[in-house]
């Protein structure tokens, strides 16, 4: 199968930096354990811990504050679970979890485990229509029993319509209850200006796939105050919190790939916030009932993501049609069977279940151009219209004896 | 011509497709989500189904190198095949969820769906032929190999869907070429076992998944006389011709064993009787459809000859057929079998063939056996 010619799900991968393809081809012929006594494994020791200082100083952090790990979703384990375990056996009653309905599920689902097997009380948060956290309930929820609340979470910028949460604020009024703040910032770094270790907040996930590093590698910024249980146990490297021969070739690929997109940040939010506008501008134009969601104030969401619910137009339909149209998009997050699922971050912003499913992300990236954005332009009335003939999967059918109503008269002989 | 496969995970489906692709079609892959576990807390309805199967579908469609969709019909699933399912033997009858999931949700809801999307054909790997004829009718028939037929699950397909199917293992002459074709294109699925429970009960325990899906009290258990025999746990679990699970404690006078003849949900009552009684001569099916034209028969209501299959792997017997109207001018198809057929359940589809080819069918409403009539049920006799 070819490549799409048109890709707009950078929110889900992108692809990999020229800086970050120099930086790990440069690497790849070398041998040696980072953790070995020899000259061999100086040389990969050398590799990795240049790239931690690296990627340090482009996040504005200390280098001991990365812990690298497989990616955004063992970081944010770690820190949730790692820090739940630790206030636990310092204190068996800190059991809350303060967090939001429009976390990844990264958080979400770690939460709901922590709360199945580990005796976790999870405390939600609401949101506003336009997924920011309401700020007074979320002092409110740390206020009720600070002492009983184990960790915070609130991700730096929403995976899905793209909101930024006033992630400083709320670290703010953590740290003045005594709770450590965990962020997801996966979706933040390289696309808004962040403060991984801003006061308050204990630590943040990262990935390096997301600026245009390889899949593989992320890692956990970790304030050198907090020590959260380790989730993997073995050789002891990274503080002791992360077990596992390092991957001196995913630093260095990360290390570049950071480099690179923080130092284009400003120029890159300018270019993509233009690219979104007429992206915005002419679908609003084309299909009359769309939907605009998240935040249009620019402050308040990334610059790089628009999602629209389709009304009527079930999402995985419209994924279908910009696929075969050579237009990558997406609507969400799929299980693991590929199933559609309404979005649970709509659902948190108080839409109905059919405004949930009926949704469509556009995420933008370095390389999106001008030609993209028209190519979307002209092939989504179409594909709309079809996907809104197509109806709702769920819709009721009314009576028994429907007769094919809908189909094509002069159907076509597929047989004979 | 653009098609959609709908692809199971399994080897037939598989083959399939790639027959499409090697016909030169433009062939999509997709896989129905069709159950799915309980969501969770937050997850709302998540919970995932049928992983194995999807990812076989997805490696069978990277093999063909065609694209692949999960599309979601888990809601309309439920609604129409699964409490459809429940429903019917709530109230006593025998459903057969295969047919309902072809009628319903392949050849409607997908095909319905793939059609606004721009698709001209469904494939699946269905043994059954769909034939045009010179005159642009399109027929259902039997496939060519009677082992594998699926004709009778497809028998509920009208003449507008059919017109958008395409089975491409009609002809196929055995399973074991099927699977060696498989093997030959590189298919991991080659050896994937057959399935054949009802695909929302893995464990196969239908009783089990009724009795939480339907109150069911205890009542009693009468023998054709109206001779109260005992206790059952819940009529609605009963299915006529069923023999074992009746824990009547005690035998017939005759020492033969009994089954169940008729299902009465309204009184809770099951009736019991030896294998004789099980044997029917003449049916009446409602909701008639019509696997193509309507017969010339159906506008006369004259007897014609035929067959009649009233289950998948059944044999089927000759009959005379006719269809008559009832007082709500709804089509009524009524069958005089010439052999008696055994363990007739209302709620059975009826399927008229004559020879390979199907004409249409009807769902059980009545079936009639020359020496029992249930409506002369006694009320239930307690003996000393």
């Amino acid at each position: 199968m070819s490549q799409p010619t048109v890709y707009l799900d950078h929110a889900a991968t992108t692809p990999l930096s020229t800086a970050a393809k120099d930086a790990i081809t440069a690497q790849l012929d070398l041998q040696g354990n980072p953790s070995s006594l020899h000259a061999a494994g100086r040389a990969v020791h050398r590799v990795v811990e240049s790239s931690r200082e690296r990627l340090a100083a482009a996040l504005g952090v200390h280098p001991s504050e990365v812990i690298f790990t497989s990616g955004g979703t063992e970081a944010d384990n770690l820190a949730l679970k790692g820090s739940y375990w630790q206030a636990v056996a310092a204190d068996p009653a800190r059991r809350r979890i303060v967090y939001t309905g429009v976390e990844h599920h990264a958080v979400l689902d770690t939460i709901e485990w922590l709360e199945k097997h580990e005796g976790a009380e999870p405390v939600l948060v609401p949101v506003d229509a336009d997924g920011r956290v309401d700020l007074a309930a979320w002092e409110a929820a740390l206020a009720a029993e600070p002492g009983r609340t184990a960790v915070a979470t609130l991700m730096w910028v929403n995976n899905e319509v793209g909101t930024v949460q006033p992630v400083l604020q709320a670290a703010e009024i953590a740290a003045a209850h005594g709770v450590p703040l965990h962020t997801d910032a996966v979706q933040a770094v390289g696309r808004v200006p962040v403060q991984l270790l801003a006061p308050g907040i204990a630590s943040a996930a990262v990935t390096a796939h997301k600026v245009g590093g390889p899949v593989g590698i992320g890692a956990l910024i970790l304030s050198r105050s907090h020590a959260p249980e380790p989730l993997l146990h073995g050789g002891g490297q990274e503080r002791h919190l992360r077990s596992g021969t390092l991957n001196a070739i995913g630093a260095a690929g990360f290390a570049a790939a950071a480099e690179a997109a923080l130092a284009a940040l400003d120029e890159g939010a300018l270019r993509m916030e233009a690219l979104r506008q007429r992206l915005v501008d002419g679908v609003l134009a084309g299909i009359p009932d769309a939907v605009l969601n998240g935040p249009t104030d620019p402050a308040l969401r990334t610059p790089g993501i628009a999602h629209f619910t389709f009304p009527g137009c079930e999402g995985d339909a419209v994924l279908f049609m910009l696929d075969s149209a050579g237009i990558a998009t997406s609507t969400g997050s799929a299980c693991s069977a590929g199933v559609t699922s309404p979005s649970h971050v709509l659902l948190a912003m108080g839409r109905d279940e059919d405004a949930a499913r009926c949704v469509q992300r556009f995420s933008l990236g370095s390389g999106t151009t001008e030609a993209d954005i028209e190519a979307v332009l002209a092939a989504l009335p179409a594909a709309v219209a079809a996907a809104r003939s197509a109806g709702l999967n769920g819709a009721a059918r009314t009576g028994e004896a429907r007769t094919g109503a809908g189909r094509p008269a002069d159907t076509l002989e597929v047989h004979a | 011509m653009r098609v959609l496969a709908a692809m199971s995970g399994g080897v037939d489906s598989a083959v399939a497709a790639a027959r499409a692709v090697e016909a030169g079609h433009d062939v999509v892959g997709v896989h129905l989500a069709l159950s799915r576990m309980p969501g969770t807390l937050r997850t709302g309805s998540r919970g995932c189904c049928t992983i194995e199967d999807s990812n076989d579908a997805y490696r069978a469609c990277d093999v063909l190198g065609i694209p692949f969709y999960v599309w979601d019909f888990s809601e309309r699933f439920k609604a129409d095949v699964v409490d459809d399912f429940v429903e019917e033997y709530a109230a006593g009858r025998t459903p057969n969820p295969c047919l309902r999931c072809n009628e319903k949700i392949k050849f409607e809801a997908l095909l319905d769906k793939a059609i606004a999307l721009g698709f001209d054909a469904v494939v699946t790997g269905h043994y059954a032929r769909v034939v045009t004829t010179d005159t642009g009718e399109v027929e259902l028939h039997r496939a060519a190999e009677e082992a594998k037929d699926q004709s009778y699950v497809l028998g509920v397909l009208r003449e507008d869907q059919l017109r958008h199917c395409w089975f491409p293992l009609a002809d196929t002459p055995s399973k074991a070429e099927v699977r060696a074709e498989a093997e030959r294109r590189g298919l991991g699925v080659a050896a994937k076992p057959d399935s054949y429970d009802i695909c929302f009960i893995p464990d196969g325990d239908t009783r089990g998944f009724l009795s939480e899906r339907i109150e069911m009290q205890p009542g009693r258990i009468v023998d054709q006389d109206g001779t109260d025999l005992g206790e059952h746990p819940g009529a609605q679990a009963f299915t006529v011709g069923q023999r074992r699970g009746l824990a009547i404690g005690h035998p017939a006078p005759d020492g033969r064993p009994r089954f169940v003849l008729q299902v009465r949900p309204k009184e809770n009552r099951v009736v019991v009787g030896p294998a004789e009684l099980l044997q029917v001569d003449r049916l009446r099916g409602i909701r008639v459809s019509f696997a193509g034209a309507r017969p010339a028969a159906a506008a006369t209501g004259e007897w014609i000859p035929a067959e009649v299959q009233v289950r998948a792997h059944g044999e089927p017997v000759p009959a005379s057929v006719r269809w008559v109207s009832d007082e709500d001018g709804e089509d009524v198809l009524e069958a005089r079998l010439q052999t008696t057929l055994r363990g007739v359940a209302p709620g059975q589809s009826m399927v008229v063939y004559t020879g390979t080819r199907v004409i249409g069918q009807a769902r059980i409403a009545t079936a009639h056996s020359s020496g029992w009539d249930p409506d002369a049920l006694e009320p239930t006799r307690v003996t000393a």
